[in-house]
């Protein structure tokens, strides 16, 4: 379970959920696994999603993404539970391990699905692949299998059941470390989890001085909403680059997507063209964002924003 | 600091794909070198350019693959290994990370640069494997690199904040595009690529099983993805058009 601003993170809940109800159907058992620094703080709310085991491992060290411990840890839940699935929710943290701990388990290992059934032999999946232009189905075969799922696959359901909590020693010597996390440089960013936004408004190189920025801010906050970027403004230094939505950023899933200034590049519509609904402001009628957004405004954004803002602000009194 | 870089050939994902019968058709003549392995060779380049050293590419597949390997030289490698497989054979991640393992099991290196996934599949899985396999210290997704001391010094994007990690050496790291901005390969870089040392490795040459060979992941067909339909586009006065989207996103998407 990915934990992030002291919360379990939805798409851990999505995963958890839809485990759950794999099992269920093919006579299995779904735990749950919290590797963190305050680990037992979230087994009340892991609860809630019905899994039968949570293994817990608490350690300081987890304070910060780390992948040598992260490792280890997961090697002696591996250990003492022995499953035949291991599903991660995709976040940065699980990129950073997922290689080697399919290799370290000799496990088959399907990244990134947006889809997943058990199947006789192993696991059957379907995969954004040439910048998520085309689904890709996948076999894995194998005794172990990991697989690691978009944000939004699944729903988040609870489902209670009477759950053992195991606690697992963990100890971790730091000089076993080749390597030395030296900081953490906290991102800038917006404080809503992009990953888990409901609503985002995204900013594109049409977003061109603190006037543009002014508005997207505006716009966010008259929709509670997490700003996102393209590539275009964070490689510029103008968003944080933890805010960057696509291909080499973040795959979001909100409810409604407001796409400013934004051409639609295909490494950017790989982000997040499963958005519920897709709003696109540029002044371009050609702009490639036009063709999968449900509603286009084509037009200056910095004419187009204020009274846009302005009849939001009526609807939402 | 000598610096080894996996480069892989990838179809260029701008290009027009078509499927037939689940197979993937695709251009055969737009190919490119992986984006996010350019960047790892531009990066190992800046760093020997600074701090002295050689950067060797290594690459696994068919004959074709070798104008991306002279790409790679063109840019300003030093050396290249081409690993030969088969245009046929479809390996996964771990198939290439078990085969590059082998490869570097005897050299000598102080890093391995890896891209952060490959641009067409997506999976970003064979730099972990791979460090895994060595047993080096390694880290991905890296935004910036810089070398202190024995150290590599890697900034990695990570879901919120940024991880500044020191990695001792030999190490392993996977590089995104967002580093730098991939030289262009300059007329006289094209010329020199031409007399570089390229080296053929066969994959038979190699220390490798049967199993080392045989994906545990298979691709078994592809689709279109259910395409996005162009909804509603207003071309009039941006105040009009401004209005009508926030009134439909309230009455009939029910979004806001
Ligand atoms: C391997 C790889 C990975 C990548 N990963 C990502 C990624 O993760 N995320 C990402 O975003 N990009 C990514 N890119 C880059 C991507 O290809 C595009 O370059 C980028 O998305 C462009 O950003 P943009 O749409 O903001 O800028 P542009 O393409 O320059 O578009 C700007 C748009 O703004 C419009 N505009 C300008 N002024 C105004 C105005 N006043 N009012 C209204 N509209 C205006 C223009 O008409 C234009 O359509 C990647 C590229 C590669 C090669
Ligand atoms: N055929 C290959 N030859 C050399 N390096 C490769 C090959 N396949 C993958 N790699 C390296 O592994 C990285 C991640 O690949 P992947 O796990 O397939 O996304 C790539 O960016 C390359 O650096």
């Amino acid at each position: 379970m990915a934990i992030s601003d002291g919360k379990v993170k939805r798409s851990s809940l999505e995963v958890l959920s839809y485990c759950r109800k794999l099992a269920e159907q093919h006579g299995h058992e779904a735990e749950a696994v919290i590797v963190d620094a305050n680990a037992s703080a979230y087994a009340e709310q892991v609860k809630r999603y019905g899994p039968s085991k949570i293994y817990l491992i608490e350690d300081p060290v987890f304070q910060a993404h780390n992948n040598t411990p992260l490792l280890k840890a997961l090697a002696k839940v591996i250990d003492k539970s022995d499953p035949y699935l291991f599903a991660f929710a995709s976040t940065e943290s699980t990129k950073d391990i997922l290689g080697a701990l399919a290799a370290g388990q000799n496990a088959a290992v399907l990244s990134d699905v947006s889809e997943f059934e058990l199947t006789d032999e192993g696991v059957s999946a379907k995969r954004p692949v040439m910048a998520a232009k085309i689904l890709a189905s996948a076999t894995a075969k194998g005794d172990r299998i990991f697989v690691s799922v978009r944000s939004g696959s699944y729903n988040a359901e609870e489902a209670p059941a009477d759950t053992e909590v195991v606690n697992i020693d963990f100890s971790f010597d730091e000089s076993e470390l080749r390597s030395t996390l030296r900081e953490v440089i906290s991102g800038s960013g917006d404080k809503i989890d992009l990953s888990e936004a409901e609503t985002i408004v995204a900013a594109g190189r049409g977003v061109k001085d603190e006037e543009g920025r002014n508005l997207i801010a505006e716009l966010a906050s008259v929709l509670n909403a997490g700003i996102g970027a393209s590539r275009a403004l964070t490689e510029a230094g103008v968003y944080d680059p933890s805010l960057q939505i696509g291909q080499t950023g973040k795959v979001v899933s909100p409810q409604l997507y407001i796409a400013v200034g934004i051409s639609g590049a295909i490494q950017h519509v790989a982000g997040m063209s499963n958005s519920k609904v897709i709003v696109a402001i540029n002044k371009d009628p050609d702009a490639p964002i036009f063709d999968i957004a449900d509603y286009g405004i084509v037009g200056d954004l910095y004419k187009v924003l204020p009274p846009f803002i302005e009849e939001l602000k009526k609807i939402r009194g | 600091m000598k610096f080894y870089v996996c480069i892989k050939q990838v179809p260029d994902v701008n290009a027009p794909i078509q499927i037939r019968e689940g197979q993937l058709i695709q251009d055969a003549s737009r190919m490119i070198l992986n984006a996010y392995d350019a960047s790892a060779v531009e990066e190992a380049l800046v760093l020997t350019e600074k701090y002295g050293g050689e950067v060797e590419v290594v690459l696994i597949g068919p004959d074709k693959a070798k104008e991306t390997i002279r790409k790679a030289l063109a840019m300003g490698a030093d050396k290249a290994v081409h690993i030969q497989a088969d245009a046929g054979k479809e390996y996964d991640s771990a198939v290439y990370a078990n085969v590059l393992a082998a490869y570097f099991k005897d050299k000598e290196y102080d890093v391995i640069a890896c891209g952060k996934q490959a641009q067409d599949t997506d999976a970003g899985l064979a730099g972990g494997m791979l460090a895994k396999k060595l047993n080096l210290p390694y880290t991905t997704n890296a935004v910036a690199l810089d070398v202190e001391d024995e150290e590599l010094i890697v900034t990695r994007q990570g879901d919120s904040g940024q991880e500044v990690i020191a990695l001792s050496t030999p190490c392993l790291v996977t590089c995104s595009n967002d580093m730098n901005d991939p030289r262009i390969p300059s007329l006289k870089g094209i010329m020199q690529s031409k007399r570089k040392p390229l080296e053929t490795v066969e994959l038979s040459s190699l220390d490798l099983d049967e199993s080392d060979l045989s994906p545990k992941v298979s691709i078994t067909g592809y689709q279109e993805k259910p395409e996005r339909q162009a909804g509603k586009k207003f071309e009039e006065e941006p105040e009009e058009g401004a209005k009508k989207v926030a009134k439909l996103l309230d009455e009939e998407a029910n979004v806001v």
